[in-house]
């Protein structure tokens, strides 16, 4: 059915006969292109141009745009071109060709690099000063969402809450528990391991436990929430976004704020508490085993050491930082699942940012709550 | 010279389609000829849909045969199949442009694809496409988020078209269009289908677009193709399901003209 596209030129005088033939279509582009142009040369020496097309079987659009092309040349350098030999159901075709590509747009001009790079900065800083503005915002309407549930108790969403703690609490339990368990049993190994050096291996017990009460518990709980729920939070809003789910809401006369977000994030600071006491257990039961097989340390004195080692100041400490951590995380996650544009790109980028924003502001906010308490002696 | 073409664009015989215990497509037989536009009407819900994303390939079948340009279409995936679509295009009813991919490179990304050709030629042939479904060279630097309706149609068109296949498959181009915009777009399928000898396979409600542009219309009912031919055969049809839908209170209105 297909053939291969040709094309010869054959000089007459200091005209040219340009004769393509077979078929001119899509599928023979890469032969087309280099044809089309090993008779440029020629084209441009020539005077008057004939282009007979009895020998062309088939021709789509991409065929008569490149044949266009070489007419437009011609015409272009001032030469005389004529056409003969356009079979009846390709001239429709030709004619429409004949219309397009005739005003290109302005080309846009590259910026100068080194503003290109200014103007790049100063957007990045102007973006710094939004999100914080992004943040405030939504912490702000959150807390009037939430006085405004207090003022009328019946608008809070019971079952979006139930449903939201099930999901980022219960559901979470499992890993929560596997990677605690692991950071637990991974501590006291490397304690074991180095204190042995200098016969110091009880005090194995009292790192483990500040370690794992104060510090990280709260945080390793706080980061796999961020991955886990934070992320789930902006890839949901966003879609909404994107579905005009959000809009439909607020023409309904709802606050999105008081339906969606407000549900996600109390439920989000009700289970991180909850979850760094899980997780803190077992990153001390991990230490515990640890102690018991590699350190050679029984349980018994493993649980006596503890119990001198570490006071309720420790594990409040601890406890105090999971609310805020989850807080922030909510916002962050929240926020930025508003922030969706249009595009599946869109969403993708505003769930990393999520992620990573909220595990870096997680850090910082655990950092301050270290000076704090370093402060007021706790 | 004309190459030599199968007759028929799309042959379909005794079609079972099903999701279930419920069958959608009952023996269902329907031939397109090449050239021609053909409009499918049926019931909402009533397979219309059904039909063309079986035709390619996209949900899979219980019996049957269906042949596209003479070519047998598997399941979506298969090597029949994609052989297929290098000759097809088709206008999905929400547009289905790539979100993260901009105007000009959504129609460039059948060329791309499958062809090897120059950027220089593929930013040509993007801007050509684009002025013959009727938009300007400088829509191609917009994202699909930033079109209009209207706009995404053509935009989808001109991707179907990129690669000039043999038949264009539309699934209810014109819904959601105002009137005007929706008479542009017959136009331009028309005017399209002329120049570029292409097959449409056109599903739509729009008794305006059927009565404008369509060669022939079949009306699916009960699973079952009950009616095809020219609009004026089709109003004349006995069938009740067919009686009611084109001597419906809305097609009334239409009638003087159709008449």
């Amino acid at each position: 059915m297909t053939s291969t596209p040709l094309l010869t030129a054959t000089p007459i005088g200091d005209g040219l006969e340009l004769r393509p033939g077979g078929s001119w279509t899509a599928a023979n582009v890469t032969s087309m292109e280099a044809l089309s142009e090993s008779v440029m040369a020629d084209l441009d020496r020539s005077k008057a141009v004939r282009l007979d097309m009895n020998g062309v079987r088939e021709l789509d659009t991409l065929g008569a745009w490149l044949l266009e092309k070489l007419s437009r040349r011609a015409i272009a350098a001032g030469h005389l071109i004529e056409i003969v030999g356009v079979a009846d159901n390709y001239a429709g075709l030709i004619d429409e060709v004949r219309q397009v590509n005739r005003h290109n747009p302005a080309p846009v001009r590259a910026p100068n690099p080194v503003l290109a790079k200014l103007g790049e900065l100063g957007r990045s800083a102007m973006n710094a000063t939004d999100d914080l503005a992004v943040f405030l915002q939504m912490l702000g309407s959150l807390f009037m969402a939430l006085a405004g549930v207090l003022r009328r108790p019946r608008s809070l969403r019971i079952t979006s809450l139930v449903y939201q703690l099930y999901k980022v609490g219960w559901q979470a339990i499992p890993i929560i528990v596997l990677i605690t368990f692991l950071i637990g049993a991974i501590i006291a190994q490397q304690g074991f391991f180095h204190f042995r050096k200098f016969g110091a291996e009880s005090y194995v017990v009292d790192m483990v436990g500040v370690l794992v009460l104060r510090e990280l518990g709260v945080l390793i709980v706080a980061i796999m929430v961020a991955g886990r729920s934070g992320s789930a939070y902006t890839a949901e809003l966003g879609s909404m976004k994107m579905r005009e789910e959000i809009d439909a809401l607020s023409t309904m006369g709802l606050d999105p704020i008081e339906v969606l977000i407000l549900p996600r994030i109390v439920a989000l600071i009700c289970a991180l508490p909850i979850l760094s006491f899980i997780g803190s257990v077992a990153a001390l039961y991990g230490g515990g085993l640890v102690a018991q097989f590699y350190g050679d340390m029984a349980p018994a004195i493993f649980i006596a050491r503890l119990h001198e080692a570490i006071s309720v100041t420790h594990f409040k400490v601890g406890i105090i930082k999971a609310p805020f951590m989850a807080l922030v995380i909510g916002i962050v996650a929240c926020s930025e699942g508003l922030r969706v544009k249009g595009s599946a790109e869109s969403l993708g980028r505003q769930t990393t940012t999520s992620v990573v924003k909220s595990i870096f502001l997680v850090i910082v906010l655990d950092g301050l709550f270290a000076v704090f308490f370093a402060s007021i002696g706790m | 010279m004309q190459p030599v073409m199968p007759e028929l664009a799309i042959h379909v015989s005794d079609l079972v389609v099903g999701f279930g215990r419920q069958t959608v497509l009952d023996h269902l037989s329907l031939d397109v000829r090449r050239g021609e536009i053909l409009g499918l009407v049926g019931a909402s819900g009533g397979g219309k849909s059904v039909l063309m994303r079986t035709i390619i390939g996209l949900i899979p079948r219980r019996g049957g045969e269906i042949e596209v340009m003479g070519q047998p279409i598997g399941g979506a995936g298969e090597r029949s199949t994609q052989d297929a679509a290098a000759r097809w295009g088709i206008l999905f009813q929400q547009g289905a442009l790539f979100s993260s991919l901009t105007v000009r490179q959504n129609i460039q990304f059948p060329l791309r694809e499958n062809l090897v050709l120059s950027q220089g030629l593929m930013d040509e042939i993007a801007t050509a496409k684009l002025e013959m479904v009727g938009l300007r060279a400088e829509d191609g630097g917009k994202f699909p988020s930033e079109l209009s309706g209207g706009m995404t149609k053509r935009v989808a068109l001109a991707r179907a078209l990129a690669l000039d296949p043999a038949i264009v498959f539309l699934d209810e181009p014109t819904s959601g269009l105002d009137p005007i915009a929706a008479g542009d777009f017959d136009a331009l399928i028309k005017t399209l289908q002329k120049t570029l000898g292409l097959t449409v396979f056109m599903v739509t409600h729009d008794l305006a677009s059927l009565n404008t542009v369509c060669d022939r219309v079949a009306a699916l009912a009960d699973g079952k193709i009950v009616a095809i031919g020219p609009m004026r055969d089709l109003l004349q049809s006995e069938h009740p399901w067919v009686r009611a839908y084109f001597h419906g209170k809305r097609s009334q209105m239409l009638q003087p003209q159709i008449g």
